[in-house]
């Protein structure tokens, strides 16, 4: 049996998978996250994009691109947008903080998804509102494959 | 020193909308894996982006252990004079590492 495993392990291992995230954030604990990063500001759907793939083979490094439709104005612009997830250990991803300098509201990362699940990006504007956008992917390859 | 690429635009109009990608060796260790001892691995992220323009900041980040490792950050800035862009990263372990580029603005 030992060696079958210790095998196993080294397999997984030399793969780069062997990532075990025991605890899941749950949605409630997202939901938790967004009312402290708007201070329990009303959440209004619209204005933000969230682009990722609905169907993700590899969960390790999954591309994301979140663009809020704003003309980045002194008067008029994005002051941050903030990324939650309900199914990592922990429901926090990103927030990215702009001003009128950064010309275009877009950013483009690559986040890890430990399963299938649903995903919020929260922009607060310069006038105070927050505009929500939430996605659900589908993981084939999570990036938390028991060690 | 971590490898760090830094894509952007050496010259650019006044006033343009200029894209910036970066990205930089970091494993990204997220603390909730374990080796193949079981024994877990310590937490060892990069916490903060930042990029500033003359000093400035126009743009920053704060990164959790979702991010990917090797972090890639791709994002736009004004481009509105002659000077140089630094990028910092910050993160545990006392990880602190700062790229200059300079552009031309006509």
């Amino acid at each position: 049996m030992m060696p079958a495993l210790h095998r196993r392990d080294l397999l997984v291992a030399g793969l780069g998978l062997a990532v075990s995230w025991r605890a899941a954030a749950t949605p409630a604990e997202m939901e938790a996250e967004i009312r402290a990063f708007t201070g329990g500001a009303p959440l209004q759907e619209g204005k933000v994009g969230f682009e990722i793939a609905p169907l993700v083979e590899n969960g390790n490094t999954v591309p994301f691109v979140l663009s809020v439709d704003s003309p980045m104005s002194a008067a008029d612009h994005v002051q941050a947008i903030a990324v939650f997830n309900s199914g990592n250990p922990q429901p926090q991803v990103a927030v990215f903080r702009l001003g009128p300098r950064a010309g275009r509201a877009v950013v483009n990362v690559r986040m890890r998804l430990a399963t299938s699940q649903r995903l919020t990006a929260v922009a607060r504007l310069s006038d105070g509102s927050h505009w929500s956008k939430t996605v659900d992917v589908v993981v084939t390859l999570a990036a938390c494959v028991e060690g | 020193m971590a490898r760090a690429l830094i894509t952007m635009p050496t010259t650019a109009r006044r006033g343009e909308v200029i894209e910036i990608r970066t990205l930089i060796n970091h494993p990204m260790e997220t603390g909730y894996r374990r080796d193949s001892d079981g024994t877990l691995q310590p937490r060892d992220i990069l916490r903060r982006f930042s990029c500033r323009y003359d000093g400035e900041i126009v743009f920053s980040a704060e990164l959790h252990a979702a991010i990917a490792a090797n972090p890639y950050i791709g994002f736009f800035t004004v481009a509105v004079a002659s000077g140089v862009l630094s990028f910092s990263w910050e993160g545990d372990n006392g990880f602190a590492q700062t790229e200059s580029r300079t552009i031309t603005v006509t």
